[in-house]
This record gives structure tokens, sequence and C-alpha cells, in this order.
């Protein structure tokens, strides 16, 4: 059960690796001038709408947690409606908190905000797809010891990569070389994917190498 | 040996300070100076072998007038380069085929315009030292070239930079000084030089003109060197040079002198507009020399020669006819005095060589063996013969191709002996830095192994100085270094400040560096046998760090990292902001998971909160000898209720109020260098159309101040502190900076020293109590609570004094220090028990931040020079040094003397608290045993032992501790039950083993707390 478990897990992330990846060529077969760099904005939304969607794709082919009871379409609709709340609310939460780390108030806010989406989407997506817009069952899973699942695992991993991704990137903004690369946000959202795809690879492979510690209780 | 933690500091820093002090000795090369300084030497007469010449004197002057015009900032390229040929049409036109002399002339860092006017006019090289004092330009007393000119009676006129006005107090006959201070000004530093020109060129009454025009030098700080508004400026220099030129021209009179103008720069820009480095752009300033006694310039233009700024003032003084500059090391331009005849032309090199030679002969210890100085000697000689032969009235081929020999012959001897004294200025001095690192480094080592030591409860230190000193390593490192010292010594080239000083202390050093390395060898092994030992608690303790812990480590360590990149010191600013902001993160988290998931944690806290309640209840129970159930219920009852209330939501709010000052305080200030152009709320508030709104914020921001600090204030001090902010206000009032709203119409703006000595007068006051008090915790009575007192006394006497040093748009920066400061301690530091290792790193990182918050950056420029003169009427070293340290660093100073005041006053709570808990346990025994005396049958309690939790592990785990001990020791009664659930309140839990007598029990507990709550 288990083993089967993690593969799927390694197959999920290898796919959103790819999707990433394939994010930074295809489409300049479509638009001209396409490049990360230079036309940075529009990369950002490719690529967020991408992960949004295979992460909810992945969710819903995969379904790793079978939720035993039968719920109405209505909740169910309820449910996605304030899954939409919630992350609309993650982002503006993630670029209030960027704006107090000292990126422009007024200019810029279009970069700004987008790099708060795709903050967004590399943390607060995988979570309400798995946990569902439970805030109580996610400060379970971000506590010690409160995973109950490998797919728990997987996602503190991812997040708490992403994130330190993010952070890092921050670090050559002061430096002096001129790199195009340099201009606020493109290194901390590149620090943010870099973190999300070293996050999805790691992962598997640590479940795999822990898999014997990991007992999780059944809550 | 054992020390104290604070001995055992205290000699840290003081050996460390010493090493910093030889390292810095070496690091800052003295300038090369001449010795005699009274008594000016007669000229050295002309060299003649066999007869003795006649020419003792001084050779008369070439030139009639000098004209300097020192343009600030002026590039070599600004006049040689396309920018010259398109906006400097006539310089260019002088420079290709005028009576002029090119050269372009390279300056030595600081590029800083005060070391530069000083090598400018005495021919020495300024060390960095003078970048410091650039500010405070004191009057230079190195024999110079104004000097000498005012001693034979030149009349020199100077306009321009108040630098100079500074540096020549007395020597200009007419001035008009320019302060440099407002940057942003292009225009009229400028016009105010050029308004005097057409008069003074009318006159006659002058031997020396010099003018320093500053506004390039702005363009080039505000906009850079390739700004729309260079090209302007250029073209006005140009204008200007030519109407002096043509004025100077004009009366020149076939008899007279010739007269000599001479356009130079004082440094170059660096192609962002800064200076003071040593980049290719900062050190090539040009150098033009124009005088109708020069060759017209054939037609084919060679590129200009490269010579050193400071051969300017030997140059001057041979075309003056005064004495070259003692101190000058720079060699004559001699195509200026080509004209001259051979006999003249060989004098001046003379002259020059004889200087230089002197000087080298006192700065050198080994200067027979220089090259230069050989050359000179044989030259010399050679010199001799051919004035014999001169004299004598040899007039052949012969004696003209002497000259021209003895001539070239002095060129390359000036050369090698100029250089060698430059290099003696630009080399470091190797020995003693790293004389001083070693012991640095030792220091260093000796605190990183006793750090353990330091962190446990004892703190002392078992220092094995005796058994170092006498073992056998130490007698032969001693050996070694001192046969080192002495091979060092007397085999170094140059000046050496260690080989120099006495061998007794050199001895003493050497010594200290051994017993050091033994004293460290002696610990390391120390260590390492330890090490073996507790190999298991080390790994359990790894794991147990938070991720705070881990933050502030690796944050830490990132920054000092992070120092490899000189971006980011330039920019260490944002490193310092960022840690800070995640350090509130983190916080933050924290704070959500202690409310949210550490139920246990919660139940605790109310527990301890209800804990006064119930102590009351017991007592009466004890007086009224009621049994315990019934207590039992109620502190059941009471245990089941949560905390409610805002208390819990301030808590979950404080990171966030602390993140939105960062937010606001970073743009109070924008610093750095990428950045500090970006426009700023300090700037907008100093602008003069903002007054209102800055008096107001300065009204505010001193109420708020009052506020925070006067919780933790005696009466007296109370009213001291509310005086001295009023005397803030009247002072800034009377300086100008905000309105009186009763004197709307401030006519006369006075320097407000009545109104800063008022408040100076609190402040000391303040500080006295404060000092009293910590004196007499120290010897009179041993009161902890005094000492904390006086603490905090001196804390809030401190802050005052920042208040009325700081600028006013600062004075936020200090309210927001202040609050954070209130609410980090009621909200984060108390509630969370963080030890005192986090609490002491995380004060480190604030005071960091606000050091730059303030506005200041590693940029020496940031430092705010005018905090030195408040309420003195003139400049006097020693407050003023002191006054503007303490403004530079009253961010980190008032976060260090908080750190201070709170953990003294913590430790007073908590020391308090383990003295009760001492006491308690001696009482509950003696109590327990006179119980046992008086009731006769039972050996009841066996027993009786206080488990008090250590200071590390939080509260939670103690908790778990007992819970498991209930689950497990199930023969316990619910009477031991309750005393342990009750006794871990006070973080200690008294174990009562084989209760038998149960009626015994709630008397041992009620006898606890009894002797708690007593005191």
């Amino acid at each position: 059960m288990k083993d089967t478990d993690i593969k799927r897990l390694f197959y999920a992330h290898l796919f959103c690796v790819f999707s990433i990846i394939l994010t930074t060529f295809i489409p300049s077969l479509f638009l001209e001038e396409f490049s990360v760099l230079e036309t940075h904005l529009t990369w950002l939304c490719i690529c967020s709408i991408c992960v949004t969607i295979l992460n909810v794709a992945l969710y819903l082919l995969v379904k790793p947690n079978p939720s035993s009871k039968r719920s109405s379409i209505s909740h169910k609709i309820s449910r996605v409606l304030k899954s939409c709340v919630y992350f609309s609310i993650s982002c503006l939460l993630y670029h209030a908190i960027i704006v107090l780390y000292g990126a422009p108030l007024i200019e810029l806010m279009l970069e700004t905000f987008l790099f708060a989406v795709i903050l967004s989407t590399f943390t607060t997506l995988p979570c309400l797809c798995l946990l569902g817009p439970n805030i109580k069952a996610w400060l379970r899973v971000f506590t010690k010891n409160g995973a109950t699942s490998i797919w728990d695992n997987s996602l503190q991993i991812t997040t708490v990569s992403s994130v330190i991704g993010a952070w890092l990137g921050a670090f050559p903004i002061p430096l002096d070389w001129e790199r195009p690369w340099q201009v606020w946000p493109i290194s901390c959202t590149l620090g943010a994917t870099c973190g999300y795809v070293a996050g999805l690879l790691i992962s598997p492979v640590w479940i795999y190498r822990n898999r014997k510690q990991l007992t999780y209780k059944s809550r | 040996m054992r020390l104290g933690s604070g001995a055992f500091a205290a000699c840290c820093v003081v050996i460390e300070v010493l090493g910093v002090a030889v390292f810095l000795r070496g690091f800052f090369p003295v300038s090369v100076r001449s010795a005699f300084r009274v008594q000016p030497l007669p000229p050295a007469p002309e060299p003649a072998a066999g007869m003795s010449s006649n020419w003792t004197q001084l050779p008369p002057p070439r030139f009639r007038k000098v004209v300097i015009m020192l343009v600030d900032g002026l590039r070599g390229d600004f006049v040689f380069g396309s920018k010259g040929v398109q906006f400097m049409p006539y310089t260019t036109y002088l420079v290709e085929k005028g009576f002029s002399h090119s050269f372009i002339a390279e300056a030595k860092p600081p590029t800083v315009t005060l070391p530069r006017i000083k090598a400018l006019m005495t021919g020495s090289i300024p060390g960095f030292i003078d970048a410091v004092m650039n500010f405070n330009s004191p009057v230079l007393l190195e024999d110079n070239l104004i000097g000498q000119a005012k001693a034979a009676g030149k009349r020199v006129i100077f306009y321009g930079d108040d630098t100079w006005i500074k540096l020549f107090p007395k020597h200009f006959v007419e001035y008009d000084g320019t302060t440099s201070f407002f940057v942003s000004d292009f225009r009229e530093v400028d016009d105010n030089i050029t308004r005097h020109l057409d008069n003074v060129l009318k006159r006659e009454d002058w031997d020396m003109l010099i003018l320093h025009y500053l506004g390039l030098d702005h363009i080039g700080h505000i906009s850079g060197p390739h700004s729309p508004m260079v090209g302007p400026k250029l073209k006005e220099m140009d204008y200007i040079l030519k109407k002096i030129h043509i004025s100077l021209l004009s009366k020149e009179r076939e008899a007279s002198l010739p007269h000599l103008l001479v356009l130079c720069g004082d440094h170059g820009m660096s192609e962002t507009g800064g200076h003071g480095a040593s980049s290719v752009e900062e050190v090539s300033t040009p150098l033009i020399l124009i005088s109708s006694a020069f060759q017209r310039k054939s037609g084919n233009f060679q590129p200009p020669e490269h010579v050193q700024q400071t051969d300017l003032a030997a140059t001057l003084a041979v075309g003056l006819g005064l004495p070259i500059p003692k101190n000058s090391v720079g060699s004559l331009l001699f195509p200026v005095v080509e004209g001259a005849t051979m006999r003249e032309q060989l004098r001046f090199l003379h002259l020059n060589s004889v200087q230089l030679s002197r000087l080298l002969q006192e700065n050198v210890p080994m200067y027979e063996k220089d090259p230069g100085f050989q050359q000179f000697k044989v030259t010399e000689k050679l010199h001799g013969n051919w004035i014999k032969l001169y004299l004598e009235g040899n007039n052949s081929e012969v004696l003209l191709n002497l000259g021209r020999k003895v001539l070239k012959q002095y060129l390359n001897a000036l050369k090698t002996m100029s250089m060698s004294l430059s290099k003696q200025v630009g080399q470091y001095d190797m020995y003693s830095m790293m004389i001083g690192t070693v012991i640095v480094l030792e220091v260093l080592i000796l605190l990183l192994l006793s750090t353990p030591k330091a962190l446990c409860q004892k703190a002392e230190f078992e220092i094995p100085l005796w058994s170092s000193l006498f073992s056998l390593l130490f007698y032969l490192m001693v050996l070694v270094l001192s046969a080192v010292h002495v091979i060092v010594c007397t085999s170094a080239e140059r000046s050496c400040y260690f080989c120099s000083v006495s061998w007794l202390m050199a001895v003493g050093v050497m010594m200290l560096i051994s017993a050091l390395l033994c004293v460290i060898l002696c610990l390391l092994a120390n260590v390492f046998e330890n090490v073996k030992l507790p190999a298991k608690n080390s790994a359990a303790s790894g794991s147990s760090w938070s991720g705070l812990d881990l933050l502030i480590l690796f944050g830490t360590l990132g920054h000092v990292l992070s120092l490899g990149a000189s971006s980011f010191i330039e920019e260490e600013h944002q490193t310092w902001y960022f840690l800070v902001n995640t350090l509130c993160l983190a916080l933050g988290h924290e704070i959500c998971r202690n409310h949210f998931l550490g139920k246990d944690f919660d139940h605790n806290l109310a527990v301890e909160g209800d804990f006064q309640k119930d102590t009351k209840k017991v007592l009466q129970y004890r007086n009224d000898s009621v049994d315990v159930p019934e207590y039992d219920k109620v502190h059941k009852m009471s245990s089941l209720e949560l905390p409610e209330g805002c208390e819990k939501w301030l808590g979950l709010a404080t990171p966030w109020l602390i993140l939105i000052c960062c937010r606001l305080l970073r743009s109070f200030n924008q610093t750095g260098v990428q950045w500090a152009h970006r426009p700023d709320f300090g700037h907008w508030l100093t602008s003069s159309d903002h007054k209102a709104e800055l008096s107001v914020l300065a009204f505010l921001s001193l109420v708020m101040i009052f506020i925070l600090v006067q919780r933790r204030c005696s009466p007296v001090s109370k009213v001291a502190m509310a005086l001295g902010l009023l005397g803030v206000y009247c002072y800034r009032a009377a300086f100008g900076n905000v309105f009186l709203p009763w004197q709307r119409d401030n006519k006369d703006i006075s320097k407000g020293i009545i109104e800063a000595r008022f408040v100076y007068v609190f402040v000391l006051g303040i500080l006295f109590t404060g000092t009293k008090d910590l004196l007499k915790s120290q010897f009179v009575s041993a009161d902890v609570n005094i000492k904390s007192r006086g603490l905090w006394e001196i804390h809030s006497g401190l802050v005052l004094l920042a208040a009325l040093l700081l600028r006013p748009h600062n004075l936020p920066v200090l309210v927001f220090s202040l609050l954070i400061q209130a609410v980090m301690t009621k909200f984060i530091w108390k509630p969370l028990k963080h030890d005192a290792a986090q609490i002491t790193i995380m004060h480190y990182w604030f005071g960091q931040a606000f050091f730059y918050f303030q506005g200041n950056s590693n940029n020496i420029a940031t430092v705010d020079i005018s905090a030195g003169f408040v309420g003195l009427d003139h400049y006097i070293e020693v407050p003023a040094m002191f006054l503007t340290a303490f403004a530079t660093y009253v961010g980190p100073i008032l976060w260090a003397i908080h750190l201070l005041s709170f953990l003294s006053s913590e430790n007073n709570s908590r020391s308090f608290c383990g003295g009760e808990e001492l006491e308690t346990e001696e009482k509950t025994e003696n109590s327990v045993g006179e119980w046992l005396d008086k009731s006769l049958d039972v050996d009841v309690i066996e027993y009786c032992c206080v488990v008090r939790s250590n200071e590390g592990s939080s509260l939670g785990e103690t908790w778990e501790d007992t819970s498991e001990l209930m689950e497990s020791e199930q023969e316990f009664s619910n009477e031991s039950r309750l005393l342990l659930l009750c006794s871990d309140m006070f973080h200690s839990c008294v174990c009562v083993h084989h209760p038998g007598d149960i009626s015994t029990l709630p008397f041992v507990y009620m006898e606890c707390v009894f002797s708690k709550t007593a005191l």
C-alpha cells in the first residue's frame, strides 16, 4: 500500500516538474519574443495557471484522501467557493508580507502581486487540494509530527522549500552585478520555482528513505 | 585560576582592544613627516668642488603672479577627452597650440577633497585617517606652500570651498568661503566665486589667487559624469579660464616677470559620480600650467604625461622662489623651468633633491642603500664639478654636455627618491598587523571555547593559566617569537611600529601571545577529553533546536558571510531588515503555535494565572484547617477555564505590528548606495515646505517617548524627563527646525545653546540617579531591585539624550524603537520564555537594524556631525566626538542598555523565584520535621525533595514529565496528585514518597504555598 502510494506520489510530482519545465519552452512556439526573463510576467501567469490546472487534475485523478462520507453537490460547490476565497486571501496575505519585507508599495504593484500569486500557487493551492478549506487541518499538518499520510509529508516539504526558495531568492538583489534576473521580482519568483521543483523532487526520495520511521497515527 | 564571567569578559575585551590597536597602527600608515618642524633650514647652498659657491640664497621667482584655478571633481577626460573638445574649446586650444604644459596628475587615494588640498599644497601624501578628518578640517600645521608664501610676504587671495579657510585661517589677505555642504546647489557655489573675479583681476595688490570651484563635483554627486548638466558647467569653466588668461596676458609688461595660470582638479569622479576610492577615473585629474614663459607648442599634439599630484607643490615653490615644503614627496615638473639657464635649472633640481634626500634620511632606516639616494650623492659631486668649471669661465661644448648629463641624472634620482618615499606611505606595516591579528584571533578562540561554560549556571571559568605558564611550550614559544622579532626588526627595510617600541614591551606582548596560545591548547585538550564522555547527550540535545534557534544561528552566520561581498557591505541595511522581518515572522509563527495548538501550554498558563486566587483560598483553608477535597474541587473548576480576552489577540498581533513599524521605518531614511537616491519620508519632512508637519510629528514623538519611558522611572526622574523633553522641543524650535505654537514668526535663529544645556542638566541628573542606584546595589545593599531600577534610569537618561541629539525627523525612529522594545517585552519575551542567549541575539539584530533605520550606512559620509555641536558654541574635541559617536550609534546603544536592564530585571524575578524555592524547601523540611517531632507515631515522610525545573526546559516539558510521573505512580492518592499538580505551577514538583498518612500531605503542600506567597 505504502510503496504504491509513494510511486503515485513520485509520478505525480514528476509530472509537475515536467510541466514547469515545459512552461519555459512551449509558449515561445505560440508567442513571439517570449522568454522567461524578458516577458517575465507572462511566464508567471502561464506557470501559475499550468500548476493550478495540473494540481487540480492530479487531485481529481489520484484522490489521495478518499473521503468516506458522501457529500452533496451543494457541499462540493461550497467547498470549491471556499477554496477560491481562501486562495485569494492567501494571495493578499503574501502580497502584504512581501510589501512588509520592503517591496515598493505603489510602483511595481502588479509584479509584486504576481509574485504573491505564484507563491500561493506553490503553497496554498496544494494545501487546498489535499486538505480542503479547513484551517484546523492545515495547522495540524504544519506542526511537528502532525502528518497523517505521505501526502501530508510531501505537502510539508514542498511548501517549506518553495517559501525558503523565495526567501533565498531575495539575496542576489542588492548585488551590483547588473544582471537582468536581479530585477524585482524575478530572482524571488525563480527562487520560489526552484524551491518548489526541489521540494517536488526531494519529497518522494525523502519519504522513500524514511519509510520505515514514518508511522502515521490514524486520527 | 578561577575567574567570574564578568572578570573574564573584561580581560578578553582589554586584550582584544590591545590587539585591534596594534593592528590599526599597522594598517593606517603614518604619513611621511619631517622631524624639523620649528626652525626653517637655510636653503642648501650650491654644491661646488674645491671652492665654495657664492650662490647660497634661494633662486629668484620665475613668475610674478600665480592664479590657481581648482575645479572640484574635474576628471582627466573632461579636458583631454571628447568632452574637452566639445565643451572647453579655449582650454583645448591652449593645450594643443598655446604656451602651456599639460599633464595628467594622479591623485592618491583617498580621493576626497581635504586630503587632496593638503597634497596639493604640502606635496605630502595624507593617509586614510585624513578622510575621517575631512569633516573637521583643523588648521594645517605642516609646512606648506601658502604658509611659505605668507612668510615671504606674498599676498594670497582665496575664493571657493571654505575647507581652505579652515586649513589656512590666517593666511589669506582676502577670502570668501562657500560651504560645500549643500550638494544640491550647482549655480550659487560657482557664481559666488566668479562675482569677485572682475574686481580682483583689475587690481595689482596680490601675488597669488586661488579659486576653488565646487559646482562640477556637486553635479557629479547628484547625477554622474554623463549628466547633461556637465557640459554647460564645463563651458562655464572654460569661459572663466579664458577670462583670467586674457586679463593676465593684458597685464604682462615687457620688463616684468610673466604670470602663471594653473588649471587643475583635486580628484576625478567615478562612473556613478562619486569619489573616494582609487579607480582610474577617480585618480586621474588634469594639470595644465599656462604661461607666456613657456615654449609655444608645436603642431603635433602629444598625449599628456602622467605625473603625481604632489609634484605641483614643489613646482609652484620653485616657480615663486619659495623654499619647497619640507614634507613634499613630489619632484619638480621639469618642463616648467626649461626656459631658465643651465645653472638655474641645476640649482632648482639640486634644491629639490636635497629636500627629498632629507626626508628620505628621516623616514627610511636604510636610506643609504636607496638607489635614489646613492644616485643623488654621485650627481651632487658631478654638479659640484660642473659649477667649478662654470665659475672658471669655461664656456665650451663640454660644459653644456656635462650639464645635460647632470640634469638627466638629477631627474632620475628625483624620480627614484620620490617613488621610494611614496611607497613608504602606501605600504602597510605587515608585521604589526600580523601581531594584532594573532592576538585578536587567540582571544576569539578563547571566547568560543568558553562559551559552553558561560551558558551554564555557574558562569565561572577555570583558566589553566598557571599550569600553562610553567609549561615547556610556553618558554619555547617565547624564545621562538623573540627570535622572530629580532630577525624581522633587523632585516626590515622600512620603519615598523612594533620594532620601534621598547624591547620590554615587545617581550611582554610575545609572552602574552604565547600564554594565550598555551591556555587555548590546554582548554582544547580539556574539551576533547570531555567530548568522549557525553557524546550521547550532545546528539540528543542537537535535535532539540527549535526553528527560532536555527534562524538566529544561520541568520547571524549568514550576515557574517555576506560581508565578503562589497555590495552586501554597501547594502548591509537590507540584510538586517530582511533578517529582522524574518525573525518577526518566526516569532509570529511561534506565538500562533502556542496559542492555537499548544493547548497544554495554554492550560498551564491558565493554571498559573489562577494561582494567586487559589493560594489565597488555600491560606484560608489552612487557617480554618479545612480539609483538602473542597479545595480540590475549586481548583479543578478553575483549571478548566481557558484564557479569554484581548491579551491573546494582542500577543498574536504583536509580530505584525512590529513588521509594520519596520516597514514604515525603512521608508523613513533611504540609505546604502543603490537606492539611496529614492525619495524618502525624512527628506520630505526636512524640506522647508513641511515644517508644520515636522513640528506636529516631533511634538507627538516627544509625547510618545515620555509615555513609553515614564513607566519605569521614579517620580523625580519622571518630572526631569518631562522637562527635558520639553527642552528638546524648545531647542529644536530655537534651532529653527520646528515651530513653537506661540511664536509663528521666528526671526532669530540662534544655536539654541541655552536650551540644549538645559536638557543636558536633566540628562546628567537622571544618569546620576541611575548610577547612584547602581553603586548602591553594588556596595551598600545587596538588593537586586535597586540595580535594575538604576539600569532603567540610565536607559531613560540615554533616551532623553538621544531625543536631543537625533535630528527632528528621526524622533519617530526613537519612538518606534521604544515601542518595539515595550511590546516585545510584554507579549513575546515574557510569555514565550526565551532564554538569555536568544534574547541577546534578538536585541543585537534589532540594534543593528535601528542603526540603519536612523539613516546611517557603512559610508562615512552618512555620519551626522551636526550632533557633535549640540549645546556647544564652538568645536571642542572630546565632547563633540562623544556626542557624534553616541548620535551615530543610538540604535545599538539603546538596545544594548535595554538588554542589560531587561535581563537584570528578569534575573531578579527569576532569582527571586529560585531563592524562594530554596527557602520553601528549607521551610517545608523544617516544618515537616517539626510536625513530625510533634506528631507522634509514624515516619510517613521518608524524604521530601524539590525538583526544580531546569532553566532551559519549557513549561510544557515539565508538565509532561509530571503527568508521566502521575501515570506511572498509580499508588499516589488524589491528594498527592494535587500536590504534584499544584507544585508544578511553580515549575517544581514536590514528590512525597510513601504517603502513609494522607492528612500530612495538604499540610506540606500548604506549607509550601504559604512560604511562597508570603514573599
